[in-house]
């Protein structure tokens, strides 16, 4: 039995003690001392909401399969506990091993939310590794962060040794070797980065330098040390290999987390290209993992978990090739065996209707519809190719088939927004009510329909054709919230309707780190100092301190969030080379302003340039 | 078939929580492929049932669960099963072959064996003696003290509640009342002690493990396990 790192007194003291004793059932436990090269991997967030992800999961395996290498997790230890920790100065470890994150060769930081910043500075803090790259010595690991925030690193780029633009499965297994090597080789810490910044995909921060115009924005970047890329090229996996890693006997956690279920990821990537959307832009081309493998992983981690319930991921699970087979196989494997299937992110139609039908212990909860913009104006500038046709004809299927509540999902702020286009998402709420009066027959109802549409306020991310856009102050927003109210209040339907919009005050900081560049570090590391964490948690989240901290330290959110930029300025995330084209980007940018649709990848590819990345779409029709 | 389970919670995983071990036992039916059988019903939840829950913080050799299995392999071949699939802090140690009428743990359970120690570096230097003293304290014809429940507060005797208490280098062993009818919780025995020597007591300066439980049966009590047959 290992020791474990904290006192009885203090895991009974604090809530939820399960979180920071590993031991879980799958978890590897590898002996810390056995292995030349170990990892610790972190997810900036609690445990609960952690081991949900999936990403973590593959990085946790593929480090784990190596014979010369151990994948251990740390998670953000929980507010009560951060608290006892500093106060009794006890050092951040590893779960498993139960060992202080500063004996680890690397530390791995996943970036899956941008509220998650202040959350890194706790983890290197807690650690006792100093936070900036430069302050760290030979007896520090090296920091690599990663996860879809890495894609425009700036912001936190001190913070880091080593920033990876890319998917694990590319590149991670090669980092060991060189590492290995250079250790073997005896190289200093700078030494060894140096190698890892020739790496494809790495970028090493410290190499690199900026500098600004007069009116704030970025004159020029560019390598300080010789030999290091110009260009950091995104990698991306070949997602035909059906030995990459991948979470087959998942760590199934003691205490029930965000998602107590098997995930399984059909394909990465997405062919439609809505104009907002940057997981559509950084992970093209959408690429099929194999039915065999699908099926094979599927039976092995319910098999080895016990789970009740899987879950089918991807950005648009309608768009697998082999999506008809696939719930062919897995829905009466799942219902003979007592097994829960979710497949959220469905097109609805009568096909998909036709599967949910199927699944045995559905609830006919509710469906859930993404129109994002309530007037087909919107809808082309943004490029969501749903149709209110589309809308309108899934809905009534559905409700033939017994289902009544309707879920939908918009967003307020897009670019070249009107009045009217906010006004009409109420209007198509209510269309979609009065569908199901003409749709159903009186006797045949089970009570009223229930509406429920739902709006987040729209942040503009890097990679995208938004890339360039003003974002909407929070009074706008607000206003906009409070007319699309009213309208709902007019409608005939209005008590089957009701709305719900999320808070905004995280946005104006989530907008601010998504398109910060190298000078807003400053303001996080201010922040964190007067004791902001948990900033994703909104009831932890202190408005207050950030606004003294950004205005300590000169950040305007005018520049950063109110402004639309030129096509020609050099962006902070510019010298990130993505595979889509940045003259693809700015012809988005022009269709959104002439509403103009591009037609999906599978319609007619536009040459996005994503096709030097093998095994997608972008080669469906040539095979 | 119904099959009464004598488990153990050990070491860290005295920082689960009820609800998770019974999570926990449902994802390890599943993984061993056992028969479990599923209620009717909208939701179907499996066919299994705990005596009594430990609280937090205490360990356990001698937890108990019912389950209902539609084919059950060999007693041996069902232990070997579970454990092979779960961690070994949760691990079965036997199991018995329960009637078709038997009534559940939950409603049998009448006592409870426990022993207390306290934990490295808390408690009194002499625990030893500290135990003794503190044996001696209840060899008073009663112990009355207040309990507060939800709705009022009532007086009860813990000698009554009370069934064997000793101490042998410095471990306390207890054998006390438990379930719906009568329940006491080992921690009441120690901090009334605690309060009678005015001193105040920590609850995670010991730590408890529960060692058996038993039911009322003909002759007495009778360990759970008992209450089936060994043999199957
Ligand atoms: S190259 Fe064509 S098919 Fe491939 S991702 Fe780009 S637009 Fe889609």
């Amino acid at each position: 039995m290992k020791k474990l790192a904290l006192s009885d007194e203090i895991l009974l003291s604090v809530e939820k003690p399960s979180r920071y004793i590993g031991q879980e059932y799958n978890s590897y436990n590898k002996e810390f001392n056995e292995y030349p090269v170990r990892v610790a991997f972190c997810f900036p967030d609690v445990y609960d909401i952690a081991t949900a992800n999936l990403g973590m999961q593959i990085i946790y395996e593929q480090f784990n399969r190596r014979p010369d290498a151990m994948c251990d997790r740390v998670y953000s230890p929980w507010i009560d506990l951060d608290r006892i920790m500093r106060e009794k100065q006890i050092p951040l470890f590893a779960v498993e091993s139960q060992r202080p994150v500063r004996d680890f060769d690397f530390l791995l930081i996943t970036l899956q939310y941008e509220m998650c910043y202040t959350n890194v500075l706790q983890v290197l803090d807690l650690s006792g590794i100093p936070l900036h790259s430069e302050e760290r010595t030979e007896e520090d690991p090296i920091v690599i962060g990663g996860g879809a925030c890495a894609y425009n690193p700036e912001p936190i780029a001190a913070f880091f040794d080593v920033l990876y633009i890319g998917e694990s499965e590319t590149r991670y297994d090669e980092m060991v070797e060189v590492y290995k090597k250079a250790k073997q080789d005896g190289l200093s810490r700078t030494e060894i980065l140096k190698q890892l910044a020739n790496l494809e995909g790495l970028y090493v921060p410290r190499f690199y330098d900026v500098t600004y115009r007069e009116d704030g924005t970025i004159a020029s970047f560019s390598g300080i040390v010789p030999d290091v890329p110009e260009k950091i090229r995104r990698q991306a996996a070949d997602m035909r290999d059906d030995t990459l890693p991948y979470p087959m006997k998942p760590i199934v956690p003691f205490t029930r987390g965000m998602m107590d279920r098997a995930t399984l990821e059909v394909m990465r990537g997405c062919i439609r290209g809505c104009r907002f959307c940057q997981a559509g832009m950084i992970y093209r081309p959408t690429r099929n993992r194999s039915l065999d493998f699908l099926k094979k992983a599927a039976v092995s981690m319910l098999e080895s978990s016990g789970y009740e319930e899987i879950n089918l991921s991807s950005l648009a699970t309608s768009d697998y090739s082999d999506f008809a087979e696939l719930t062919e196989f897995l829905i009466p494997y799942c219902n003979a065996h007592k097994i829960n299937v979710g497949i959220p992110s469905l097109r609805i139609d009568a096909f998909s209707l036709d599967v949910m039908d199927k699944i045995q212990d559905v609830k006919k909860s509710s469906l859930t519809f993404a129109p994002e913009a309530g007037s087909q104006r919107l809808r082309n500038v943004i490029n969501k190719g749903l149709t209110e046709e589309e809308i309108l004809s899934g809905a009534a299927e559905a409700f033939k088939g017994g289902w009544r509540r309707v879920k939908l999902y918009f967003m307020l702020g897009q670019p070249f927004e009107t009045d009217e286009d906010v006004k009409d998402i109420a209007v198509l709420s209510d269309k979609i009510a009065r569908v199901y009066y003409e749709t159903v027959p009186k006797e045949k109802r089970q009570g009223r329909v229930e509406i429920t549409p739902s709006t987040s306020f729209f942040v503009p991310k890097p990679f995208t054709p938004f890339q360039w856009a003003k974002m909407d102050r929070p009074e706008e927003f607000l206003r906009k919230a409070h007319l699309l109210k009213d309208t709902l209040k007019e409608q005939l339907n209005q008590k089957s309707i009701s709305y719900r919009y999320h808070d905004e005050v995280q946005t104006e900081l989530e907008g601010l780190f998504a398109r910060g560049d190298r000078r807003v570090s400053a303001a996080i590391e201010a922040a964190y100092r007067k004791g902001c964490i948990f900033d994703a948690w909104s009831e932890y989240m202190k408005p207050e301190l950030w606004k003294e901290a950004l205005a300590e330290n000169g950040i305007s959110l005018d520049f950063y969030n109110y402004r639309e930029r030129s096509v020609d300025e050099i962006l902070p995330w510019s010298f990130i080379d993505v595979g889509v084209h940045p003259s693809f980007m700015k012809q988005e940018w022009e269709n959104a302003k002439n509403g103009v649709v591009t037609p999906n990848c599978r319609e007619n590819c536009s040459k996005c340039g994503a096709a030097r990345y093998p095994g997608g779409v972008c080669y469906e029709n040539q095979m | 078939m119904k099959i009464r389970c004598k488990f153990q919670k050990t070491d860290h995983l005295k920082f689960i929580g009820h609800l998770d071990v019974m999570r926990t036992f449902q994802k390890i039916m599943r993984r061993a492929d056992l028969d479990i059988q599923y209620s009717a019903g909208f939701s179907p939840h499996q066919k299994m049932t705990f005596a009594t829950p430990l609280g937090l913080g205490a360990v356990s050799t001698g937890e108990y669960m019912d389950v209902e299995l539609g084919n059950c392999p060999s007693k041996q071949e069902l232990i070997d099963r579970i454990n092979a699939v779960s961690v070994p802090e949760l691990a079965v140690l036997d199991a018995s072959l329960l009637p078709d009428d038997a009534k559940n743990a939950m409603s049998l359970i009448a006592a409870a064996d426990y022993e207390v120690r306290f934990r490295e570096g808390k408690g009194p230097e002499d625990a030893a003696r500290f135990f003794d003293d503190l044996v001696r304290f209840y060899e008073a014809p009663e112990i009355i003290v207040t309990k507060s429940t939800k709705k009022n507060q009532v007086e009860v005797d813990l000698k009554k509640q009370i069934r064997k208490l000793k101490a042998e280098n410095g471990v306390l062993f207890m054998q006390v009342d438990t379930g719906s009818a009568s329940n006491l919780k080992p921690e009441l025995v120690l901090s009334t002690y605690f309060d009678s020597i005015g001193r105040e007591f920590a609850p995670t300066d010991v730590e408890v493990k529960r060692t058996e439980l038993y039911g009322e049966g003909e002759e007495g009590l009778k360990p759970l396990l008992e209450f089936g047959n060994p043999e199957f």
